[in-house]
């Protein structure tokens, strides 16, 4: 019995086959872009796991001198009291694309089945003098002059050493700290009677980095489930239109004895083959999506975190089942009223596909209500403020707030174009699209979220891109950028470039804890190019000649915002100094804090900073570059042009916005789609309502024309009402989102061809998924018209 | 004892030549560039109490009975292992490794610590002697009166040894036979040692006495590539009188057993082949594995007939390298205590 019910049901798809290609297409599409943008966020976490893994033994403690390296001397003392410590040597080596950590750590002493235990060294022959990485890492170091030991367990962008190796490479200069083992001995002598110097440090977690990079993948997460819920509309519109196609089978299963539980059931059954099916699809397009997001999104976490993310994806079985279960689930959503209807259906209902109710008023208001329900949210969102979480709330209920408010806002719109209607044909026209607002409304809110999305992000990302090209312009002062490899070759190079270039800016920097956290100091020399190109957001008067006189200090961005700083506060520096805040600049795409100081300060104060990095401005860069080449020697991966930089800079800033276009295509195509099942259903439903005015003379020709000019008249109406939700979406992003997340506000373009572009595509999108109904209005053969006024009524 | 076992977990993880692990712990090896022992040497103390950088693997080895004031047993193990990543003998090229073990009556504890060979983190020098690996010694004006330290996360003991008799050299005047085919190291035992000195637990501290045991071995080759591990006992009986023996494995399931015979007075006299016979009489199920804790020991030579049963039959150092190290009880035509080691199990 059931098989036959399930027969008698299934008939259906089969002799509409592009029905059942929408409702598994939309499923499909819905949990691909949901899956995918997961794979995409388990990768990176699972990577910025592994790499603190190795770093730090497994996230185990440390022991560390603040004041700089720990000698062999401290590490046998500590060993020898019964302090069981491994000591590391932690530092870079120059790699293709930039530099690989190089960890040497002491398989002796090293704490077993970690990722830098002896067992990670078992077997390997050339472990007195190989570095071991993982594959790729391994192709960046093909130019290194050392064995290379592959194993893919090494976590990206890294290598791993004996201690003897990595003092070989970066010096003997002691070890930059000692792992704390977790198991020590029954008796020990209190630290501060062996090392008192040295502190005990809380392991850094993959929390720290996960952390970091969290905005990013709320970004890409919100991105998911704002795709997934555009899909169900889709699948709720070929599901509906199912529904009410189905009707006068319902009633002859029901009249033969059927009972609505068993064919509630029964077609939950039919919806859960269809989620399997679907939600396998989506799940292969998912990976797809995934493997060919993730290479961006690698070089985005890499561009403005340094975190490292493996280029490949391997994704465990709960992913796959997490898919399954978000296309059930979402079936089960979309399909909710249909099913509800079935189950209250009476017997004896009337067979014909029902038409839409009236506009409900009710329904209508009760969104409006729900609406400035979520408007208020955002206002108090806004209000309270309150890190991340706050932003996001914000922007959920700002799209909240804007969907549910749509059907009201259309229905005075069209209320108000019919004003200027004339005739009875737009009479009608403008009534009956008022009256479709409730069939389409799903389908016009997915357009409505997908257009401000787009608008939102398009605009931030162009303001960004404006804001950072203008900014690298001013920044990038000098016009080759040199390092040099030790303080003996920096004097030979100054001397080589007195007469060869116009001015030589030491850019020299260390790194050192700033309020709490890490940042970097940077000292710059005293050179007018930097009073004229510097753009300060805030700053004291004078601050370029009292940065002259070794006065104070500027901040970046960042940092004056964390720490709530201005011009005239005071900072305490490391080594137990305090600094004048005389200025604030924008630093993009640097996660830590910065302090830029004048050049002989950094050298008086930290004798040890880094003094290899180098400003040179020269009339002629790419001669001096030659000339530093060929007569000075330096090779040539450690020249970068000005010009070269800006390219690398801007290459990276358009792959971190790659991933956010590709979605946002996505979405929108999404969107039309929904629109084209919408106006499917309301299609076949709405017959009886259009029989009546073919009756009185207009031709399914004007018919079909006036469908179509529906279409595209809602779609122009939703674009213009995205505009403004768009944009203080970008508002939201940019002044809100961008500032907690990054720590770096930016100001606000407007980029109206942008938006030109965008309301052609959604016009074009419209249109298209009128073209079809429309098509089958005027080849509907009048006959069938006709019938209308014959059956049942 | 003979080759007692080594510290070849550091070879195998960190040597640059290609290791096939043969024999026990990887024992069984060619001798390439390293030194051989040679019948014709003698030993001078105490320059031999320090290290023999040109042979590759060699130890510190001591064990103890030990008893409480109320009788219960313990035992201890104190072990150094050196062992040479490359032959020349360079500071650089040694890897150390200590073992450390209380066998007590609520289980069997051990720790083990390694160490990179010239970082000042183990090391040996003979006069005043001093073995040590971090925190863990042995360390005394001189090897007849030591120090012996050492700890893990649930143990710590720390005993003073003073020997009451002579150094014996095992074998021919110390070179010591390992298989028929001539494997061979030098190798001399301190068997006279009383012992006082405090046990300590996370529950407390045990003060206890009793007979310590030192072996001495250098070798660069001292098991076959057939050998598959041993079974080595060292015994104090009541009248004074010591005995040392142990007993090679080979694949085929044939042994080769040989042993010292020690006199309360200090003269040793080496048993050929054969004279000693050392059969297995039970098992213990330990640590997954099956091992014959239990042993029937004869010397008809001297009329005796003993049963050699281990204390504490879960004494398994598992550790990275895991063998059974423990006391036993000795019953029979003698009567006494000793300690017993089984590799290759």
């Amino acid at each position: 019995m059931t098989g036959a019910i399930l027969t008698a049901l299934m008939s259906h798809w089969f002799r509409r086959p592009f029905q059942m290609a929408t409702l598994i297409l939309g499923l499909a599409l819905a949990t691909a872009l949901w899956s995918g943008v997961q794979a995409i966020n388990a990768e990176a976490r699972k990577s910025y796991g592994e790499a603190a893994d190795a770093l730090t033994g497994g996230g185990l403690s440390d022991l560390v001198d603040p004041s700089g390296p720990i000698p062999h001397e401290t590490f046998i003392r500590l060993r020898r009291a019964g302090w069981l410590v491994s000591p590391v040597i932690d530092g870079w080596i120059a790699a293709d694309r930039g530099r690989v950590r190089l960890l040497g750590v002491d398989p002796f002493t090293a704490p077993r089945n970690t990722a830098i235990g002896a067992d990670r060294f078992e077997g390997e022959t050339d472990i007195g003098t190989a570095l071991i990485v993982n594959p790729a890492t391994a192709r960046r170091l093909t130019g290194a002059d050392r064995p290379l030991v592959v194993d893919s367990a090494v976590a990206p962008g890294l290598a791993l050493a004996d201690l003897t190796v990595a003092r070989e490479i970066l010096g003997d200069t002691g070890y930059s700290r000692l792992i704390l083992l977790p198991d020590q001995p029954l008796v020990r002598p209190p630290l501060n009677e062996i090392a008192p110097e040295l502190a005990i440090e809380a392991p850094e977690t993959a929390g720290d980095l996960a952390r970091l990079t969290d905005s990013f993948h709320l970004n890409l997460t919100a991105f998911g489930l704002l795709s997934f819920a555009v899909g169900l509309f889709i699948v709720n519109g070929a599901v509906g239109l199912a529904f009410e196609q189905r009707r006068p089978v319902f009633r002859t299963l029901r009249a033969l004895g059927v009972t609505s539980r068993r064919l509630v059931v029964i077609l939950m059954l039919e919806l859960l083959a269809f989620a399997a099916v679907a939600g396998a699809l989506g799940i292969v397009l998912g990976y797809l999506i995934a493997s060919a997001l993730l290479p961006d999104v690698a070089a985005t976490l890499r561009g403005l975190y340094g975190a490292t993310v493996e280029g490949a994806l391997t994704l465990s079985p709960a992913w796959w089942l997490s898919g399954l279960a978000i296309a059930a689930a979402g079936t089960g959503l979309a399909a909710l009223g249909g099913l509800v209807q079935v189950a209250r259906m009476p017997p004896l209902a009337p067979a014909r596909p029902r038409a839409w109710a009236m506009v409900s008023r009710g329904t209508m208001r009760w969104q409006l209500g729900l609406a400035c329900a979520f408007a208020l949210t955002a206002l108090m969102a806004l209000g309270i403020g309150g890190g991340l979480t706050g932003g996001f709330i914000l922007l959920g209920s700002l799209l909240m707030a804007a969907a549910l408010a749509l059907p009201a806002a259309l229905s005075g719109l069209l209320h108000l174009v019919s004003r200027f209607g004339q005739g009875p044909i737009a009479d009608w026209f403008w009534a009956d699209t008022r009256q479709q607002l409730p069939g389409l409304s799903l389908a016009l809110m997915a357009l409505l979220l997908a257009l401000a999305a787009n608008i939102g992000v398009g605009t931030m990302v162009a303001s960004f891109r404006d804001t950072f090209t203008g900014w690298l312009d001013q920044r990038l002062v000098s016009d080759l950028y040199v390092t040099t490899e030790d303080e003996a070759e920096s004097s030979l190079l100054q001397g080589f470039l007195a007469s060869r270039s116009d001015a030589v800016l030491p850019i020299w920097h260390t790194e050192g804890e700033v309020r709490g956290a890490p940042a970097e100091i940077y000292g710059v020399a005293d050179h007018p190019v930097y009073a004229e190109n510097w753009p300060l957001l805030a700053g004291t008067p004078d601050v370029w000649a009292r940065i002259a006189t070794g006065e104070g200090a500027l901040v970046n961005e960042q940092l004056a915002r964390r720490e709530n700083l201005g011009p005239g506060d005071r900072l305490d520096m490391p080594g137990g100094w305090q600094a004048e805040v005389l200025g604030v600049y924008s630093d993009y795409g640097n996660p830590l804090g910065q302090v830029v100081v004048p050049l002989e300060v950094l050298v008086a104060r930290y004798p040890n900073a880094d003094r290899d990095d180098f400003g040179i401005l020269a009339a002629d860069p790419e001669g001096l570059r030659t000339a530093l080449i060929e007569e000075f020697g330096l090779p040539e991966s450690r020249i970068t042009l000005q010009t070269a930089l800006k390219a690398v800079s801007l290459q990276v800033f358009e792959r971190t916005f790659a991933v956010t276009g590709a979605l946002n295509i996505l979405t929108l195509s999404v969107a039309g789609l929904a629109i084209l099942t919408s106006l499917l259903t309301l299609s076949a439903m709405r017959l009886p309502q259009l029989a009546p005015v073919w009756a009185l003379g207009v031709t399914r020709r004007q018919l079909a024309r006036i469908e179509l000019i529906r279409a595209l008249v809602l779609a122009a109406l939703t674009f213009l009402l995205a505009l403004p939700v768009g944009l203080g979406l970008a508002w939201v992003l940019l002044a809100v989102i961008n500032v907690e997340a990054f720590g770096w506000r930016l100001p606000m373009s407007i980029f109206p061809r942008d938006w030109a572009w965008l309301g052609f595509a959604s016009l074009t999108a419209a249109g298209l998924a009128g073209l079809w109904p429309a098509r089958q209005l005027a080849n509907r053969p009048p006959a069938e018209l006709v019938r209308v006024f014959s059956h049942e009524r | 004892m003979s080759a007692r076992f080594i510290a070849l977990l550091l070879l195998l993880v960190l040597q640059a030549a290609d290791l096939s692990a043969q024999g026990f712990a990887g024992l069984g090896q060619t001798t390439d560039g390293h030194a051989l022992p040679d019948p014709a040497t003698r030993f001078e103390y105490p320059a031999d109490h320090g290290a023999h950088p040109d042979f590759r693997i060699e130890w510190w080895y001591v064990t103890a009975n030990l008893t409480d004031a109320d009788g219960r047993d313990y035992g201890i193990q104190w072990t150094l292992f050196r062992s040479a990543l490359a032959p020349g003998g360079a500071p650089e090229d040694q890897a150390w490794m200590a073992h450390a073990a209380v066998s007590a009556p609520d289980g069997h504890r051990a720790a083990e610590r390694f160490a990179r060979g010239g970082s000042g983190q183990a090391g040996v020098t003979a006069s005043p002697f001093e073995a040590f690996i971090d925190e863990w010694q042995m360390a005394g004006p001189s090897l007849t009166d030591i120090r012996v330290t050492a700890q893990g996360t649930d143990f710590q003991y720390d005993l003073a040894l003073a020997a009451g008799g002579p150094f014996i050299a095992q074998g021919q005047n110390g070179f010591s036979v390992k298989s028929e085919a001539g494997q061979a190291s030098h190798y001399y035992s301190q068997p006279f040692y009383s012992v006082t000195g405090t046990l300590t637990f996370p529950t407390g501290t045990v003060e206890v006495t009793g007979r310590a045991w030192l072996d001495r071995e250098w070798s660069s080759q001292p098991l076959t590539e057939d050998q598959t591990g041993w079974d080595w006992v060292s015994l104090h009986f009541e009248d004074g009188d010591k005995l040392m023996g142990y007993r090679m494995r080979n694949e085929d399931g044939s042994a080769y057993t040989v042993g010292t015979w020690i006199g309360a007075d200090g003269t040793a006299t080496p048993l050929e082949p054969g004279d000693l016979v050392m059969t297995a009489a039970g098992i213990s199920n330990v640590a997954g594995r099956t091992v014959p804790t239990a042993w029937d020991i004869a010397l008809p030579a001297r009329q005796l007939s003993i049963k050699a049963r281990a204390i504490y039959p879960d004494s398994w150092m598992n550790l990275s390298v895991s063998y059974w190290e423990g006391p036993v009880r000795v019953t029979g035509s003698h009567s006494g205590t000793g300690y017993l080691e089984m590799s290759g199990y």
